[in-house]
């Protein structure tokens, strides 16, 4: 059965995990980036369909985010839009110091961002 | 429900060849806390230290902190679903050791966050630095995952706390404080003039590292939920949680949560406290909506005239935040939310990451963003290796003088969502 959401992600670790089992769009860039990849996708009619500032791990702070989209493309969902909105203006109060980390610390994060991707797919069983 | 809570006083805290607890001072044997806290094969080695108020010490980086409590009659036991069976807790008697906490702090990612400091500035924005407490630093195991080493620590210090406690259930207390809940038609018939308030508690529940256990189920899994306030203050809600330090709930707030203290305090005067419903802030939208849904949908059948709801964390629970109000109030139920802010360095960025006109009640427990100089400390139980990859710390963050530079948000309960801190504005 085809999913019915996609995971746009820029985290190698949920590429490697989860790209062979579902639709994912991955994508070297940065965080904001990515969230910005996300808000040009749900501008074409995707819906959100989990937070994209999950994690406590702030933005910037952390290199990686995961993010589930529907696969459905509709008409443009203005909730998802302001969502996403919010999420890109929240960047700019962070600074960014995912360069400063180490290879190992890096790992942590795609580990601490896979492990909440995982959870909100699990959740997409209810629907 | 009615809870006898007996406040036993610990003055200070000392290492000593045998456990007790004499004249208001704990006496702890390393050898038994470490028998106790190693039990786990996940954890290689605990050392066990002591930080009192105004020492020069600096504890980084700070899991969990934790009460130690012993249940002495009625029904269940301490930390139930997770040290004692499950059974329903919030009635019959629970001695408190005051003054004092277990501290657990470990490196269980590389990004650790959580700094305690007793004395300087620092120790003005953490509550926790006015308490005596028994530190604990747990190495993990070779090769172990940062989930069984969480899992392995959270379960360590509730064991500890516990051990601790127990020493307590022969102590006379220095003061029992009693609190009772109605039933709902008893209620309505004891305060008929009363407006009825509940308080709604977001449970931080995302996954990894920022989890909450009540009676032991993970947060996450959990449907919104009815508690007697006095089964928080009796241990149902424990902390699985390790990032953000300055606003998830340590185990030490649930247990002593403001909001359920405060609200007990005018019951029966101002207003009639209902319950406590508990709800979790999930990552998948459509669990955040039913989440949400049925929050409103318990207030709404409890006939609830006030809310007050508090928030766990910054982000994704904003929007839980959001929800919760806006569907409470469409209710038509009076709803008083209370965040922190993440407004930047400056304090003039936009404070959440969601808003509605519905939220008009609002309370801050401060700007998570603002920056502040921590001097150098004496002694630092733990590990300063990490302390610039923190949250809200950079590559300036140590000074050559050995001070640190960093935001609030690496101070362990700065900006709490509960009240439980130091911060406010009005």
């Amino acid at each position: 059965m085809k999913d019915k959401f996609i995971v746009v992600t820029n985290n190698p670790l949920v590429l490697n995990e989860l790209g062979a089992g579902h639709n994912t769009v991955y994508r070297e860039i940065s965080y904001e980036e990515i969230l910005k990849e996300i808000r040009d996708l749900i501008h074409k009619g995707h819906k959100l369909l989990s937070h994209p500032l999950s994690g406590s791990v702030k933005p910037k702070e952390t290199p990686y985010k995961s993010v589930l989209i529907s696969s459905e493309c509709g008409k443009l969902d203005v909730y998802s839009l302001k969502l996403i909105e919010q999420a890109i203006e929240a960047c700019d109060k962070f600074e960014d110091k995912s360069s400063k980390f180490s290879k190992q610390v890096w790992e942590d994060f795609q580990l601490v961002d896979f492990e909440l991707i995982k959870g909100a797919i699990a959740s997409t069983a209810y629907i | 429900m009615r809870l006898e809570m007996g406040h036993i006083y610990i003055k200070d805290i000392q290492f000593s060849e045998k456990s007790k607890i004499e004249d208001g001072t704990l006496y702890v044997s390393k050898e038994d806390l470490k028998e106790v806290a190693i039990e786990d094969e996940k954890l290689k080695s605990v050392s066990f230290d002591i930080a009192r108020p105004g020492e020069s010490v600096r504890i980084t980086p700070v899991k969990d902190v934790i009460e130690p409590r012993v249940k002495v009659s009625g029904n269940g036991g301490v930390f139930p679903g997770v040290i004692s069976k499950v059974d329903t807790v919030g009635s019959g008697r629970t001695y408190a050791l005051k003054g004092m906490a277990v501290v657990t702090a470990g490196k269980i990612v590389g990004f650790q966050e959580g700094i305690i400091d007793m004395s300087g500035p620092g120790a003005d924005y953490t509550p926790f630095s006015k308490l005596c407490n028994l530190v604990m630093v747990c190495e993990p195991a070779d090769d172990i995952k940062p989930h069984d080493y969480e899992a392995a620590v959270r379960f360590a210090g509730f064991r500890i706390a516990a051990y601790i406690g127990e020493l307590a259930r022969q102590t006379t207390p220095n003061d029992i404080k009693v609190y009772e809940t109605c039933t709902f038609k008893e209620g309505l018939e004891k305060y008929p003039g009363l407006p009825r308030v509940a308080y709604v508690q977001m449970l931080q529940s995302q996954g990894l590292l920022h989890d909450t256990y009540v009676y032991g189920v993970d947060a996450k899994k959990i449907l919104p939920t009815i508690l007697s306030p006095t089964e928080t203050m009796d241990g149902a809600i424990v902390s699985g949680n390790c990032v953000s330090a300055c606003d998830k709930n340590p185990t030490y707030v649930h247990q002593n949560n403001p909001v359920v203290e405060d609200l007990f305090a005018q019951h029966g005067k101002k207003l009639n406290f209902v319950c406590q419903i508990i709800t979790n802030e999930n990552v998948y939208l459509a669990d955040k909506m039913r989440s949400s849904d049925w929050t409103a949908k318990l207030c709404k059948m409890l006939d609830l005239d006030g809310v007050i709801v508090s928030q766990e964390g910054f982000g994704n629970p904003d929007t839980d935040l959001i929800m919760n109000c806006k569907k409470i109030e469409a209710e038509g139920i009076k709803t008083v939310i209370i965040t922190d802010e993440y407004a930047g360095r400056d304090g003039k960025s936009q404070s959440l990451a969601d808003a509605d006109a519905a939220a008009d009640a609002v309370v801050t427990g401060g700007n998570a963003n603002e920056v502040i100089i921590l001097p150098k400390m004496e002694k630092v139980i733990g590990t300063l290796d990490y302390v610039t990859k923190i949250a809200g710390a950079s590559e300036d963050t140590l000074h050559e003088d050995g001070s640190l530079e960093v935001e609030l948000q690496v101070i362990t309960g700065a900006t709490n969502e509960t009240g439980f801190n130091k911060l406010s504005a009005r």
